[in-house]
């Protein structure tokens, strides 16, 4: 009895003690079950493959014998003697330029008409954004129909009395041929997100500068740009990394070609990968293509802070 | 008044090109063969023919590659939703030990572009003889790459529900995945019309995945299907090409037209905001 009594008197009930399952505890648990799938998707899907693209990068697979052996720096001085990588990443950047620019200039200019007060806009807004809808096979097969020698665009051009040229397959127009279909294509997206963007500058802004006397085309520079400069930004981040990554209009309307005009990275190693079977050389063609996405993103997430105005 | 003309006649004639070639390649695909290329170009068939239709689906298994493309897509847009708003809901409203970091790991899938992936991705469904299925045409969209995006937007969107809402939740007794599930789920559905457009067109799409992955006509997509239509010489032969690309845009275009609000404005409200 007395050694009973010598012990403190402890509750009997339990829920005096600390729960294990905090709430902290709990939230942790949660948290990490919901992001789990996506962690292993990221991992199994892009980042063991990130590594495997640098392990393959200094082999080389004989696919004759089905050997996979170490070379070391050999795909690296490939590349640097490449005689064909100049005019690919030339390609490259004449195609990412090109259809970043036009397609943001269109997209500022048919948002800017769409924001006017007028009457069938939404017909209009729905007529530009249709292409994103139509498969994206479908659109190049049909403007590759168009632009034949004897195609739609060069009939058109015979009413006026001009002779077009074979739109494809001259060295001078084939890459600004599958610049304008990717661009007619895709640049209803950043219309309607320039649209949401202008939609939000306030009225009294436009208003004070007319006021204060400043031209259309100042109220344009001086307000409405530094105003929708967040929404710039994202769309010229997400049209370079997409226009790095396009791949079917050009295996379908020119095939890289003429000569390797229109041959951009990411179809060049596809080439090197799948056609001639140099899994070594593509997957260092793959870290390069990484590397400039890498670059690319890091350089215009830098400039978001000189040049993107933020509201104070 | 004028300048309204002015800018009527402006969007007119910006339309030719956005318009015109959907025209173009729903009416050449009911014309006869003799008629394609007739000088001057007709904007209707003449003697209109189903003839193209026909062949889309004599020369190879369309309708079978037809369900490929629809059961892909839809598989690939239910998985995303589930995968980004689960873990959208997490990064937007739960504090975790190692959510930062977490966090990082994620959105490196943004710089990391599925061409840049592509030969190890091949190997790897390689070693696992996966070649030649439909599985990494929807596990790699589901849960590698593509699916960051789809995340993003979601956390986006949870960020902004006010935490009254959960506090109310909790009140009432729900866990974590009872406020996930009851309370903020069924308020995300602008976030989740977004996520499921953007997905859908973006399996819908494919091409470099397919062609990379399938080789029996038996398990193409439409899109790989689509070039698959050429004669003897491999010249594509026109109006079947034209008719099949007609039978995999009109669907997606008619659903959009219906539903194009929802469509544009769930887009421009994605939280996209920098």
């Amino acid at each position: 009895m007395t050694l009973l009594l010598e012990k403190p008197v402890r509750s009997a009930a339990p829920d005096q003690r600390p729960p294990y399952w905090t709430m902290r505890r709990r939230d942790t648990l949660a948290g990490w079950l919901m992001v789990a799938p996506q962690l292993a998707g990221i991992v199994a899907f892009v980042l063991v493959p990130l590594g495997l693209v640098v392990w393959y990068s200094v082999h080389e697979w004989n696919v004759l014998g089905g050997t996979f052996e170490f070379v070391g720096g050999d795909n690296y001085a490939a590349l640097a003697d490449d005689q064909r990588l100049g005019p690919v990443l030339k390609a490259t950047g004449l195609f990412s330029v090109g259809l970043v620019v036009l397609n943001l200039s269109l997209a500022l200019f048919l948002a800017v008409l769409l924001n006017q007060k007028l009457r069938g806009t939404v017909v209009f807004r729905t007529l530009f954004f249709s292409p994103v809808v139509v498969t994206l096979v479908a659109w190049t097969i049909v403007w590759g129909f168009l632009l034949q020698d004897n195609g739609g665009v060069n009939a058109f051009l015979d009413l006026f009395g001009i002779d077009g040229p074979n739109w494809l397959r001259s060295g001078g127009t084939a890459m600004i041929s599958v610049i304008v279909v990717q661009l007619f294509k895709n640049v209803g997206l950043n219309m309607v997100l320039f649209l949401a963007a202008l939609q939000g500058v306030p009225a009294e802004l436009y208003e004070a500068a007319k006021i204060d006397g400043a031209s259309a085309w100042a109220r344009f520079r001086r307000v409405t740009v530094p105003l929708i400069s967040p929404t710039i930004l994202l769309t010229m981040i997400l049209t370079i990394v997409g226009s790095l990554q396009v791949f079917a209009q050009i295996a379908v309307l020119t095939q890289g070609g003429p000569g390797t005009s229109t041959t951009v990275l990411v179809y060049y190693l596809y080439q090197q990968a799948f056609q001639f079977h140099h899994f070594g050389y593509g997957a260092t063609l793959s870290l390069l293509l990484f590397v400039i996405v890498l670059v690319l993103t890091v350089v215009q997430w830098r400039m978001r802070r000189r040049w993107v105005f933020h509201e104070a | 008044m004028r300048l309204k003309l002015v800018i009527y006649g402006v969007l007119l004639v910006c339309c030719v090109p956005f318009v015109f070639p959907i025209w173009w390649m729903a009416t050449t695909s009911l014309k006869p063969v003799s008629e394609i290329f007739a000088f001057p170009p007709t904007l209707l068939p003449g003697s209109p023919t189903m003839d193209a239709y026909r062949q889309v689906f004599e020369l190879q298994p369309f309708g079978r590659q037809y369900v490929n493309s629809l059961y892909i897509a839809l598989v690939v847009t239910l998985g995303t939703l589930a995968v980004s708003a689960l873990a959208g809901y997490a990064f937007a409203r739960i504090r975790f030990r190692g959510a930062g970091i977490v966090f990082v790991i994620v959105l490196s899938g943004l710089l990391v572009p599925v061409e840049v992936t592509i030969i190890p991705l091949y190997k790897m469904f390689d070693a696992f003889g996966l070649v030649d299925t439909h599985w990494p045409l929807i596990l790699i969209p589901m849960l590698g790459a593509p699916s960051v995006l789809a995340t993003f937007i979601m956390r986006q969107f949870f960020i902004t529900l006010p935490a009254e809402l959960e506090e109310a939740g909790r009140v009432d007794g729900l866990g974590r995945f009872g406020l996930f599930w009851r309370v903020c789920l069924p308020l995300a559905r602008p976030a989740i019309g977004a996520v499921s457009i953007f997905t859908f067109l973006h399996s819908w799409n494919l091409y470099l995945e397919p062609i990379v992955f399938l080789s029996s006509k038996q398990k193409f997509t439409i899109p790989q299907a689509l070039t698959q239509y050429v004669d003897a010489y491999g010249g594509p032969m026109w109006n079947t090409q034209l008719a099949a690309a007609t039978l995999s845009a009109l669907p997606v275009l008619i659903i959009f037209v219906l539903a194009q609000r929802q469509f544009v404005e769930g887009l421009a409200q994605t939280g996209l905001k920098g």
